[in-house]
């Protein structure tokens, strides 16, 4: 207990602290200039906005992923299953330069995107895409063991009740994978709130339009305003943990309901 | 009634099921006996709709169901680990199959909630309604799968190897309770197990499968005492094997001469199986077996005692009266066969 606390202390919570101690040199009425000038709340908005709709995307799509890989034996598989991963592992930059080389209007797939009128890159759109490529592991990781562990009987059993398919999947496979969907979609929109490498590739980085908070955090250090990069820093902070705190409260209902 | 018709069924190369055939009667407890891998669960699955044959077919009642899913069939089926949602509490469980009625037929919350308390009254769990699966003992939730099973009024009710994973006390508590309730309610049911004993105590008729096919459909005695082959005889009951020759209406086992009928076999080696229990000990007559014993422990009214006979490694085992005093290890008992049956050696009986 004692040494769980002075870890978390060290590692988490004296850096966090140090934010706000900076923060604090700031007066009030200066925190409030730089903490929520319009700049800045355009680019909360665009990190929360796409965080969410990344993180959504990903709860939907991701449970389908980890959904096939529990149930279905296919060739490759192995390979699949390292493959998801590897948003993991790979330096953010990398991905963000490809998804970016990708999506560009003459890109792979941005060429076909561009006549149709649906710009990707340099627009939420392309941070969202490149949101969902890295918070895609975090559901699919989750969600995967407790599927696992759902077994087909649970099912057969609902059918042979009569329950439809539908009925089945809303009923049954929807609350019990709950609790760990949550995790994974907290750990995935905290992930997206935070990612910077492979976003301000393909964000085009236009203040008021596809601005992320966390560039905003950089350029105010690069002007060596570290008291500005902390009011930030501390909104974000603040706004993030409200998140966190309510997903957590959601998952513990759910949860208590499961484990009762 | 239901009836099976010449059902196949194979996964990949392995043949489950290789041409059932088998009638179940209205009101019959129905035992599927057979060793993992013998099809027994197959064929329940197939009778549930879970599964379908590759050939054959299914029929209620002379409505062929082939092609029927587990839904529309009006089956109960409990699983051997009990398959519960644990999300939901022990009532919304039992009142499961009448909620997700349509809502034409669905009945109103309280009245199933109604029907869940009475169902769970039935199966002895009354006022436990707001636990969680996970609060209760592995029997009191097998009793809520029944209960669940029990909602939606199936005609018939299949169960999957259903006291598996209860320990041994529990099992034959819910066994009796579970005959009981069978007939309390009217109902035809089939379960399937591999415990021989289980097969015996509860069902009125016992069919033995072995590799994908019916070995025997009998009561409980006649598969127990006159059991159609060698694999039966050895899969239901304990039984002894002895290499035998049958010459000219006399048995011998390795030249001694064995005092029993023969019956029909033809001459030539055979396999002669006892149970334990049909054994005497007689005073070195002629067509005794000489036992050498190897070791004996008491089992409950009798001696469970091990032994060998000269020329075979298998261990002998016979019941001899409690009365007797603890046979001693190394100690030669001379025993007469009462009964026994004789096979040829490919396991068909004589």
């Amino acid at each position: 207990m004692g040494l769980t606390l002075a870890w978390l202390s060290l590692i988490v919570l004296i850096p966090l602290s140090t934010v706000f101690i900076r923060a604090a040199g700031l007066g009030v009425s200066e925190f409030i200039e730089v903490g929520f000038s319009s700049r800045a709340i355009a680019a909360y908005k665009v990190s929360f906005g796409t965080a969410l709709a990344a993180a959504l995307v990903n709860a939907v799509f991701g449970m389908v992923v980890a959904w096939v890989f529990v149930r279905y034996e296919f060739p490759g598989k192995r390979i699949f299953d390292a493959l998801i991963d590897l948003p993991f592992a790979l330096p953010t930059a990398v991905a963000g330069i490809a998804l970016t080389a990708i999506y560009a209007g003459n890109g792979w797939v941005g060429q076909f995107l561009e006549p149709l009128g649906i710009k990707v890159a340099y627009n939420p759109i392309g941070i969202t895409i490149a949101l969902i490529f890295i918070g895609l592991p975090f559901i699919v990781r989750s969600v995967e063991p407790v599927l696992a562990d759902l077994s087909a009987e649970v099912e057969e059993a609902a059918l042979s009740l009569g329950a439809t398919p539908v009925q089945v999947f809303v009923r049954i496979i929807l609350p019990s994978i709950l609790p760990a969907l949550l995790t994974g979609f907290a750990l995935a929109l905290a992930r997206g709130v935070g990612e910077y490498g492979s976003v301000i590739f393909i964000a085009g980085n236009m203040p008021f339009k596809s601005e992320i908070a966390p560039l905003l955090i950089v350029t105010q250090l690069e002007q060596y305003s570290y008291a500005g990069a902390t009011a930030i820093a501390v909104v974000m902070l603040l706004i993030s943990f409200a998140m966190l705190l309510f997903i957590n409260l959601a998952q513990a209902w759910s949860r208590r309901r499961v484990d009762a | 009634m239901i009836t099976l018709n010449n059902i196949s069924k194979n996964f990949g190369s392995f043949k489950a099921l290789k041409n059932i055939d088998l009638e179940v009667r209205d009101g019959e407890f129905l035992a599927l006996l057979g060793p993992s891998g013998s099809g027994k669960t197959t064929l329940l699955r197939i009778i549930a709709g879970l599964a379908f044959p590759d050939a054959g077919n299914v029929a209620f009642n002379g409505d062929d169901v082939t092609n029927l899913k587990v839904a529309d069939r009006k089956v109960g089926f409990v699983f051997q680990h009990y398959a519960l949602f644990k999300h939901m509490s022990v009532a919304d469980n039992v009142g499961f199959g009448l909620s997700v009625r349509a809502r034409a037929m669905r009945p109103s919350k309280a009245a199933i909630r109604a029907r869940a308390d009475e169902l769970l009254d039935l199966v002895q769990l009354g006022g436990l309604g707001g636990r969680y699966p996970a609060q209760l003992s592995g029997g009191q939730r097998q009793r809520v799968a029944l209960a669940r099973a029990l909602a939606v009024e199936p005609q018939l009710l299949l169960l999957d190897e259903p006291f598996g994973a209860l320990d041994a006390k529990v099992r034959k508590e819910l066994r009796r309770w579970l005959r009981q309730l069978h007939e309390q309610m009217g109902l035809t049911s089939i379960f399937v197990t591999h415990d021989q004993e289980e097969a015996l105590e509860l069902a009125d008729r016992v069919v033995v499968m072995d590799h994908g096919v019916i070995e025997q459909i009998g009561t409980p005695g006649e598969v127990y005492m006159l059991p159609g082959s060698r694999f039966v005889s050895g899969f239901v009951g304990d039984t002894n094997s002895l290499p035998v020759t049958v010459s000219r209406g006399a048995v011998k086992f390795h030249d001694r001469p064995i005092a029993l009928d023969t019956g029909s076999i033809a001459d030539g080696p055979a396999l002669l199986d006892f149970r334990p229990h049909d054994v005497e000990i007689a005073n070195e007559q002629p067509g005794c077996l000489p036992l050498v014993v190897t070791g004996a422990y008491r089992r409950g009214g009798y001696w469970r005692v091990e032994g060998t006979v000269g020329g075979i490694s298998q261990v002998i085992e016979v019941d001899l009266d409690a009365a007797n005093p603890a046979p001693e290890p190394g100690q030669r008992l001379a025993l007469r066969i009462r009964r026994g049956r004789l096979f040829t050696t490919d396991g068909v009986q004589a």
